[in-house]
């Protein structure tokens, strides 16, 4: 069986449906209408015609010399899913599910979000198709993407401060699957990731790889061959599962998700879930977690929203126990280093949580020598951080930004 | 079929005074001692069935109340452990018999089979899982047959027939019949949909069922008990001890066993 064969519940041991009877009836008839829109080439129709005049699709692929001599002369590509509408690789998969709760005849979205990002394309979609809709973002998010909080206000969406736990994406997730529970009979949950019970993390993965389908055949077109290395970085795993897609079955192609470092890896404030977690069940799914001795869930730390995340996607679990891929943390430094560098030697300025596979694309390049040719997934553009990023770098260049 | 303590419990229950009461507390609420006394109590009060809830830093079946309580119980410190020494602790001074009420990943860790042994050690009925059903269960089905415990599975209204019959082959103990699309937390209105649901389950078989989630006074569970044959009443409970302590969760108790003890036992 070819690796890209994977369609769930289960991928290997992980994956599956863990959830409560409440909610089994929704998620079938969720499996059951994708199932159909598979073969429907109407809805594969519609959802490219919609890619085609509001997304931006296909996304470009920008090569980055400036950048790639910090990086061991190794020459590096980005994909770029910062130049989708609403500004990054989150529209994909949200215009799909979207189309599909049109077929169930829902009225109302309702999603998590942590950078705000996924949250944003939410509620465009809710707008371009005249649903209403809920976000549901922890209250730490709130302050630190607050520009993303207006954007999702400005689009007609109400946001919701989530205020319990530990105030982030996995307390966010938790509401919404309270507000789904209760509303379940016009409301969709618009997942935003490859996490979450059967059919979630396929049929995520399933919008999201159109990012490596495009990227294969455009790299293949520039270089002639297939690049060395594919780099991403994962939260709950989207942008990476949708980059690392068209690949899995390429041996030669070496894949490589850069998980949130946090503070670092001995300091205990991470999000390097697939490195320091251990197998459990959180949101559904059976996945590698950041977990206590007594399998409660540990509170994750990213300077980055969008990856301050305790859990991953299972298909994620499943290639890092088969070995496929390769799963590194970057710290929040690491990151922002990248981030910083982007920005000056090639004029793009990266989401912080894209920042993360820059930085590990840095050490792929010294890693794998000049011969090398890296694609690394921008995930996403960098305008909602301008506040975090002006604070961390005012504090650290105290006085001059300039040397 | 082996025996079910719990069954046996709410059958006679139903015939003395026409259906059981069913109380959740979580453990370590507000502290490890207290919790044990608020259980005690309630049984002193009449409640027929204990469900003491395992804490877990992710309550999606929760509302605000339980989660609040929870989330205390962890911050003060609750291991899963303590589930052991609480159970022991209440069954050592009242007979009536303890589910425990469990997210799955804390059992998942602490290991399926020495959990189940653990439990019954301690003199534990079974388990109540709100976030596994029958079909992604297979570890709790074996693990509970061997060491004889009950489990409990949820039917949901939105739940197929070949759903409620699911849960119906699968539970032992009693089928917990969610009374309303939503999450736990009183409820001014126990929906209808509780007595439809509860009449299908029936026509698949499930005996004993319990209602549960929005009760929270004497006439809800009166009302209830008029089709079903147990009431759960959580959140109100929970509500009572963070407000007023042991004595003001034991009075609340004692009015809704008069609630249950009203039920004329031939429903109408
Ligand atoms: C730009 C960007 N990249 C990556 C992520 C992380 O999500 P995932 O791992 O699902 O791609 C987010 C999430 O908010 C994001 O906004």
């Amino acid at each position: 069986m070819a690796l890209r064969d994977g369609e769930g519940p289960f991928f290997g041991e992980f994956g599956g449906r863990y959830m409560p009877e409440s909610l089994i009836a929704a998620l079938d008839e969720l499996s059951e209408a994708w199932q159909a829109a598979k073969l429907d080439p109407e809805f594969a129709g519609e959802l490219a015609a919609l890619h085609r005049t509001y997304t931006g699709r296909p996304s470009i692929i920008t090569e980055v010399p400036r950048f790639a001599a910090h990086a061991g002369g190794a020459r590096i590509i980005l994909k770029r899913e910062d130049l989708n509408h609403t500004g990054s690789h989150k529209i994909n998969n949200v215009l799909g599910q979207a189309l599909l709760v049109k077929r169930l005849g829902k009225t109302r979205l309702i999603a998590e979000t942590g950078a705000g990002q996924h949250g944003v394309a939410t509620a465009t979609a809710a707008a371009l198709f005249g649903m209403s809709c809920t976000i549901y973002m922890g209250e730490v998010d709130t302050k630190r993407q607050a520009l993303n909080v207006a954007r999702m206000r400005l689009l007609g969406a109400e946001v919701v401060p989530v205020t319990n736990g530990s105030r982030t994406l996995k307390d966010a997730i938790n509401e919404a699957f309270r507000d789904w529970v209760a509303n379940v009979e016009t409301t969709h949950y618009l997942l935003g990731t490859v996490s979450g019970p059967h059919p979630f993390p396929a049929m995520v993965r399933d919008f999201q790889k159109i990012i490596g389908e495009e990227a294969r055949a455009q790299v293949l077109e520039l270089t002639g061959a297939l690049p060395t290395a594919v780099a991403a970085c994962v939260g709950g795993g989207s942008n990476a599962i949708g980059i690392f897609h068209a690949f899995l079955d390429d041996p030669s192609v070496k894949l490589f998700g850069f998980e949130p470092g946090g503070f670092g890896l001995d300091s205990g404030k991470h999000g390097a879930t697939l490195e320091m977690g251990r197998p459990g069940i959180l949101h559904g799914n059976r996945t590698y977690v950041l977990q206590d001795e007594d399998g409660q869930t540990m509170e994750s730390h990213s300077i980055s929203a969008g990856l301050d995340y305790p859990g991953v996607g299972p298909e994620h679990a499943w290639l890092k126990d088969l070995g496929r891929a390769t799963y590194r943390a970057i710290t929040d430094d690491e990151a922002m280093q990248a981030f910083r560098l982007l920005s000056r030697t090639e004029g793009i300025i990266p989401a912080i949580e894209s920042a993360h596979a820059l930085a590990g694309a840095i050490q792929l390049g010294h890693e794998l020598g000049p011969d090398a040719v890296i694609l690394v997934n921008l995930s996403g553009r960098g305008d909602k951080d301008m506040e975090t990023a002006g604070r961390y770098f005012g504090v650290l260049d105290e006085g001059g930004a300039e040397q | 079929m082996s025996a079910s303590p719990v069954a046996d419990a709410i059958h006679a229950a139903k015939a003395a005074q026409g259906g059981a009461l069913i109380g959740y507390l979580p453990i370590g609420f507000p502290d490890l001692e207290q919790s044990v006394e608020a259980a005690v109590a309630l049984v002193e009060a009449g409640v027929d069935v204990l469900e003491l809830g395992l804490p877990y830093s992710d309550p999606v079946m929760d509302g605000p109340v339980i989660q609040a309580a929870t989330q205390a119980a962890l911050v003060a410190g609750f291991r899963v452990k303590d589930v052991f020494t609480a159970v022991r602790a209440v069954r050592e001074r009242v007979r009536a018999p303890i589910l425990v009420m469990t997210y799955w990943n804390p059992v998942l860790q602490y290991g399926v089979e020495r959990f189940a042994d653990d439990l019954k050690a301690a003199g534990g009925a079974g388990l109540i899982t709100p976030d596994i059903t029958p079909d992604s269960a297979a570890d709790w089905l074996a693990a509970s047959e061997r060491a004889g415990l009950d489990r409990v599975f949820l039917a949901a209204p939105t739940s197929t027939d070949e759903r409620l019959r699911l849960a119906a082959a699968h539970s032992r103990g009693f089928v917990y019949t969610v009374s309303t699309m939503g999450i736990t937390g009183a409820r001014t209105d126990v929906d209808a949909a509780a007595r439809t649901l509860a009449t299908r389950l029936r026509a698949v078989g499930a005996d004993p069922i319990c209602v549960g989630i929005g009760i929270s006074t004497p006439e809800q569970v009166h009302d209830v008990l008029r089709y079903a044959d147990g009431a759960i009443v959580g959140s109100a409970l929970v509500k009572a001890l963070a407000d007023g302590g042991v004595s003001a969760v034991a009075s609340l108790a004692a009015a809704l066993a008069r609630g249950a003890r009203d039920t004329p036992s031939l429903a109408d």
